[in-house]
């Protein structure tokens, strides 16, 4: 199905969303980790700064995220990876909380406790952790959640190409079908797994081919597009809220920056990111919707505008809460 | 064999992926595997330049399937060949556990002796730089609590080095655990002790062999890994004070040098073990027992005093990290309490 106007402009404001809040925390993080703040003799210090530890960004990816959740409500589930802020935000994970939580914050989502990499929203059922593969079985058990409760709801695990390899997937996939639970699995293949380009890692071509060994539909999407996205995922909600169970879904999609902050990727073309995002799917996005009458520089420049307060005041929020007393650390290692 | 015949430094990981490719040139039969452990180099630096030297059919990219390669390791190594896996962190053994605890570790024990597995297993433990709960533990307990695991925890360059061709050599598996803390890396704050003078030839340290790195007279800090390092500031610090800290390294946890220990304790009366994995059902429970069914030959001061990880995960946010994981002065602290102990009544 076609997306409407709404949809197309919320995949397109949701894109900008994802792209100027991780291009701000591209910057942010940098602040405390270069020389000559830094012990002597390093580049770079990963647990310096207001925002510390891995950061995994996902520029380029924004099309994934965007044309999946544009088909979900907040009783849908989503599980995210180790690379989890485009569907965090596409989901509506609350922005200013997320934020604070990559500050370490006591405001923020985990009251400081997950970081960026473990970011938990139960409010619109968002999830994610940095173990590859293993949310592909937890959306198997929000999906089995939901059919034992009677509701149409589904559950979405997102993941990269590289997790694709792990066990837990073919397990998930496997039971999934067996069961016919409402489940996507949405494969993001960036084509490299930190270092290792799919080619070296993957036995097949297409991870869509896989599915035909679990007897589920497999789709490729071959261009990083929200609408091609959208509509492959369309039927594939629609599929699972009908009770015919699962299907697997690749995107072939791109990433512009490291695998982590930080990462020198000696290992990758260095031509390979700037040719990439001459084909940007924001801008793309944007001359089909001003094709369609959807969008023209001024309301352009008024969404922007307003995406753009939101983001800094999601920062101003993180960077000024205070951080949980150290003595916390002790509590909520059990519920009660 | 002594660190003074060199005044050549390597930071820790440098030492590794010398040993590494000193054994690999030596036998044929030593091949490495892992995830990103080619042209990448490892993500901690341990295969550094090894990819140029030996080429791709013997340091070898694998899929992220850990159960797969890590299956693959014993395997081969009942074959005969001589396979180092590396699990990126050690956190991801949660993927793959069944391999090594289930078969790697009792194999040798179920064929009644009849199969050996020369496999040594590498991975990255330790926080300290905000990688949360996921990224940060150590868990060598775990590996040391299951029969048939020689477990190595290094705490500087020339430890290392030594000890890996060590595990390399032996015929039976090994993990190699190295803390991201004290590798020396570009991109991560270290301590600096653990870059030290590091042979150019090969050499070997042998397993269960603890290294008192610091002599003290007051008490004795039984520990490991990256905590050694900082034992040995706190050691500074608590001279300072008048207080003479023993610093025991215990290099191994598997075998455990059990007589180095209680000759340290028989000197001072006094035991603190620092420890940077889980406080219960771990190392510094083991250390301490050592102490208690020893007590007719020790004439102890105060009560054996334990400093881990209050057995909560990893926080992310700073301040908490801070708390979770012992630091300097937290060593310094409880060094002073157990110093303030009342002697046994």
């Amino acid at each position: 199905m076609e997306p409407s106007s709404e949809k197309l402009l919320w995949m397109y404001k949701t894109m900008i969303e994802i792209r100027e809040y991780e291009e701000a925390m591209v910057k942010v993080y940098l602040e405390g980790k270069l020389p000559p703040k830094i012990q002597k003799g390093l580049a770079f210090d990963i647990g310096a700064g207001p925002v510390p530890g891995e950061m995994h960004l996902a520029a380029g990816q924004e099309p994934v995220a965007v044309g999946v959740c544009a088909h979900l409500h907040a009783e849908d589930s989503v599980v995210g990876a180790h690379r989890p802020h485009h569907f965090a935000i596409a989901k509506g994970v609350r922005l200013n909380e997320m934020t604070a939580e990559m500050f370490g914050k006591v405001t923020g989502l985990g009251r400081g406790k997950g970081g960026h990499m473990h970011l938990f929203d139960p409010k619109v059922k968002f999830s994610c952790g940095g173990i590859v593969g293993a949310g592909a079985p937890q959306a198997c058990g929000a999906a089995l959640a939901a059919k034992k409760m009677g509701k149409d709801w589904v559950a979405i695990a997102f993941f990269g190409e590289g997790a694709a390899n792990q066990g837990a997937f073919h397990e998930a996939l496997n039971l999934a079908s067996l069961w016919k639970l409402p489940v996507l699995f949405v494969v993001e293949d960036n084509s490299w797994g930190i270092s290792v380009p799919k080619s070296m890692s993957t036995s097949v071509a297409s991870n869509a081919d896989r599915a035909a060994a679990y007897a589920m539909p497999g789709i490729r999407v071959d261009r990083n597009d929200a609408v091609d996205v959208y509509m492959a995922a369309g039927e594939a909600v629609a599929r699972a809220r009908r009770g015919e169970g699962p299907t697997l879904i690749e995107v072939k999609t791109d990433r512009y920056l490291g695998h982590f902050q930080g990462d020198p990727e000696a290992y990758r073309p260095k031509d390979e990111a700037p040719t990439l995002r001459k084909d940007d799917p924001i801008p793309a996005l944007g001359a089909m919707l001003r094709s369609r009458g959807l969008l023209n520089d001024e309301t352009d420049a008024g969404i922007r505008a307003e995406i753009a307060a939101r983001i800094e005041a999601a920062y101003e929020f993180g960077r000024s809460s205070p951080y949980p007393e150290a003595s916390e650390a002790l509590q909520h290692v059990f519920s009660s | 064999m002594t660190n003074e015949s060199t005044s050549r430094t390597l930071t820790m990981a440098q030492a590794i992926s010398e040993a590494i490719g000193m054994e690999m040139e030596r036998d044929s039969r030593v091949f490495y595997m892992g995830e990103d452990v080619g042209k990448y180099g490892g993500i901690f630096s341990a295969t550094t330049g090894l990819l140029d030297k030996f080429g791709p059919e013997r340091i070898m990219e694998t899929p992220i399937s850990e159960t797969g390669f890590l299956g693959t390791a014993v395997g081969a190594a009942a074959e005969g060949l001589r396979p180092i896996a590396e699990i990126m962190f050690v956190d991801f053994f949660g993927v793959c556990f069944d391999q090594i605890y289930n078969h790697l570790a009792k194999n040798t024990y179920m064929s009644g002796g009849a199969l050996k597995f020369p496999a040594v297993i590498t991975t990255g433990i330790g926080g300290g730089y905000n990688d949360a709960a996921q990224h940060s533990q150590c868990l060598y307990s775990i590996f040391a609590h299951v029969p048939g695991l020689k477990v190595v925890v290094p705490s500087n360059a020339y430890d290392a080095k030594g000890l890996m061709i060590e595990a390399i050599r032996d015929d039976n598996p090994v993990i190699f655990m190295y803390h991201k803390g004290i590798m020396g890396l570009s991109w991560m704050s270290y301590f600096e002790g653990s870059t030290n003078a590091v042979p150019e030839e090969s050499y070997t340290i042998p397993f269960g062999k603890a290294n008192v790195i610091r002599q003290g007279t007051d008490l004795t800090i039984v520990t490991l890994s990256q905590m050694v390092q900082k034992s040995l500031l706190a050691a500074d610090k608590l001279a300072e004070l008048g207080i003479s800290a023993e610093v025991v390294d215990l290099r191994t946890l598997v075998p455990l040098d059990k007589a180095t220990v209680l000759k340290s304790v028989a000197k001072t009366g006094r035991l603190l073990v620092a420890d940077e994995d889980y406080l219960s059902f771990g190392l510094s429970g083991e250390i301490s027992s050592i102490v208690a069914e020893n007590l007719d030959t020790l004439q102890m001061k105060a009560p054996v005093l334990r400093l881990a990880v209050p057995d909560v995960p990893i926080p992310f946010s700073r301040p908490l990290e801070q708390f979770a994981i012992p630091q300097v002065d937290s060593i310094v602290d409880s060094a002073r309490q157990l110093m303030n102990a009342k002697a046994f009544k």
